[in-house]
């Protein structure tokens, strides 16, 4: 391929990728607003359009056309900026993530992976990290007590899960001698009993455990705790700043669940009679399913909870989960 | 929800008692209560009766302005003042007694005698600001005349709005509609009252 061509297939992808992502974002809202409603005996959205499916642009509209507020004795240009953290670094972990097996499409063989590189867990895991600088940043940048409190229980949280995240994900890339998602794919190639998640289930859940910490959903969601605190970080936010925390929350959350899907529940394989691309939906809308199912039924933990949970419990099992993968595959 | 249901009061309060254990203190035991927790499945029953909880869809819902709870028929809302059925004049003959009882003092009422040296109601008035639904105007008045009405959903710029004679009075059209629907709620009287009711000695 020339470079023209690449430069344009890539600028192609990349806008595909940010309209799609923000708007199953955006239609994440409404899906977590009926599922949490018919789980807790409710409705949920209603009234804009049937069954409340505007509710989505309506949100929008909301969102877009309120005030935009800075505070007073906030650190103005940080403030600003925090929300653009928060939503970039979402849609820039999605880079490394191959969405979809490969199509061809009026000829052409496209490959539904921005940027194919041969570290993408790493770079996938490290911006998702560092994604965490939005809510840090907002609440200390916000003057404000709530924010505060929002953005020191970000650093505790950062602290407890992203060794768990690590450890976890280190036993399958042993397995499979590579850190490209696609090798992982397609190590699991051989269908269903091939899936790493029959081989490390352990590993599977801590890495579900960390992932939940990690998109600050519901057991381990210190930074906006409307029980404790009044919405952590995000108290000063109004209008699209606030929304661009939670489109950055909602894409982290579909990046975990390719994330899950490709290192341990098959990728885009084919799975039976169903096709990869079709394979690939289903595990992720289940594993989005699941954290709107978590949040209905489980409730929040404290952060010293967090961190024992993480330090104490779960630390400890991925060490043992390494070594014995160790031991087993020097067998 | 049937009206039967709403008007059941005693429903029993299910409270049970969760046992909590001692704190352990060795570190064994600590040990072996992080264990039993984490592999008793409560996180999963958690998840088990939500998702059961979804798919019978049992949706609990009342969409309030379209879709309204019956309220129970002794329940104590905004007055109303009723005419006779037949002639359409008011039931009120402007005894007093609902000013009297008033223990809120807020109902006024002024009478004079028209041409026909019968007692006439010229000014009736409640004053919300003070009166607490206690019922006993309603109770008291002989003539089934004020009587409690079911409007609960109020709202205006003064509470003064709502206890305006024009207002719960009914009116004249409605009364010829045949909509005025004699009451069975607070203050009237009971099904079988006829039955109770004893003969005076002049009736012999």
């Amino acid at each position: 391929m020339t470079l023209t061509g690449f430069v344009i297939a890539t600028v192609i992808k990349i806008l595909v990728v940010l309209g799609v992502i923000s708007a199953l974002a955006g239609f994440g809202t409404y899906i977590e607003r009926k599922v949490l409603a018919f789980m807790q005996r409710r409705l949920g959205p209603m009234h804009v359009g049937p069954y409340g499916v505007l509710q989505v642009a309506a949100d929008g509209i909301k969102l877009f056309t309120k005030e935009d507020i800075v505070p007073q004795n906030s650190v103005k240009p940080i403030f600003k900026i925090a929300p653009i953290i928060g939503a970039a670094t979402a849609f820039i972990a999605l880079a490394a993530v191959p969405l979809l097996p490969e199509f061809e499409i009026f000829g052409v063989t496209v490959h539904p992976i921005i940027a194919d590189i041969n570290v993408g867990v790493l770079f996938v895991l490290g911006v998702m990290a560092s994604g965490l600088f939005a809510p840090l940043l907002a609440g200390m940048a916000s003057s404000n007590k709530w924010g505060l409190l929002g953005a020191a229980r970000t650093a505790i949280q950062l602290l407890s899960y992203e060794v768990v995240t690590g450890l976890s994900i280190l036993a399958p890339l042993m397995m499979v001698g590579s850190l490209s998602l696609i090798d992982i794919n397609n190590y699991q190639a051989g269908g269903f009993t091939d899936w790493i998640v029959w081989s490390q289930p352990v590993a599977f859940i801590l890495f579900l455990i960390a992932g939940f910490a990690e998109t600050n959903r519901t057991p381990f969601d210190l930074l906006e705790h409307e029980a404790e605190i009044v919405a952590g970080y995000a108290t000063e936010y109004s209008g699209m700043r606030w929304g661009m925390f939670f489109i950055g929350e909602y894409a982290n959350m579909i990046t975990l669940g390719f994330l899950a899907s490709l290192i341990f529940l098959g990728g885009f394989n084919d799975w039976g009679f169903i096709p990869g691309a079709l394979a690939i939906i289903l595990k992720v809308s289940f594993i989005f399913f699941f954290f709107l199912w978590t949040r209905a039924a489980w409730p929040h933990v404290r952060p010293d909870q967090l961190m024992w949970l993480c330090w104490k419990v779960l630390m400890p099992i991925a060490v043992i989960n390494v070594v014995v993968t160790g031991i087993v595959l020097m067998m | 929800m049937s009206l039967e249901q709403f008007k059941d009061r005693n429903v029993k309060q299910n409270y049970t008692f969760i046992p909590v254990d001692e704190r352990p203190t060795e570190p064994l035991d600590k040990f072996k209560q992080v264990m039993k927790r984490t592999f008793k499945g409560e996180l999963f029953v958690g998840l088990w009766v939500v998702f059961r909880e979804m798919v019978r869809f049992n949706i609990h819902t009342v969409k309030y302005p379209m879709e309204k709870l019956p309220i129970s028929p002794r329940y104590r809302a905004v007055h109303k003042l009723y005419r006779l059925l037949e002639s359409g004049n008011e039931r009120c003959i402007g005894c007093g007694l609902c000013e009297k009882i008033c223990i809120a003092n807020c109902i006024r009422m002024d009478t004079r005698y028209d041409e026909n040296q019968r007692k006439e109601v010229t000014e009736y008035t409640i004053n919300l600001g003070r009166c607490i639904f206690c019922g006993y105007c309603a109770e008291v008045c002989p003539e089934l005349a004020i009587v409690h009405g079911q409007r609960y959903e109020n709202a205006s710029e003064q509470r003064a709005h709502f206890v305006l004679r024009d207002d719960i009075l009914t009116p004249l059209d409605f009364l010829k509609e045949g909509k005025q629907q004699e009451f069975d709620g607070f203050g009237a009287v009971s099904p079988n009252a006829d039955e109770r009711i004893k003969k005076t000695p002049t009736a012999y």
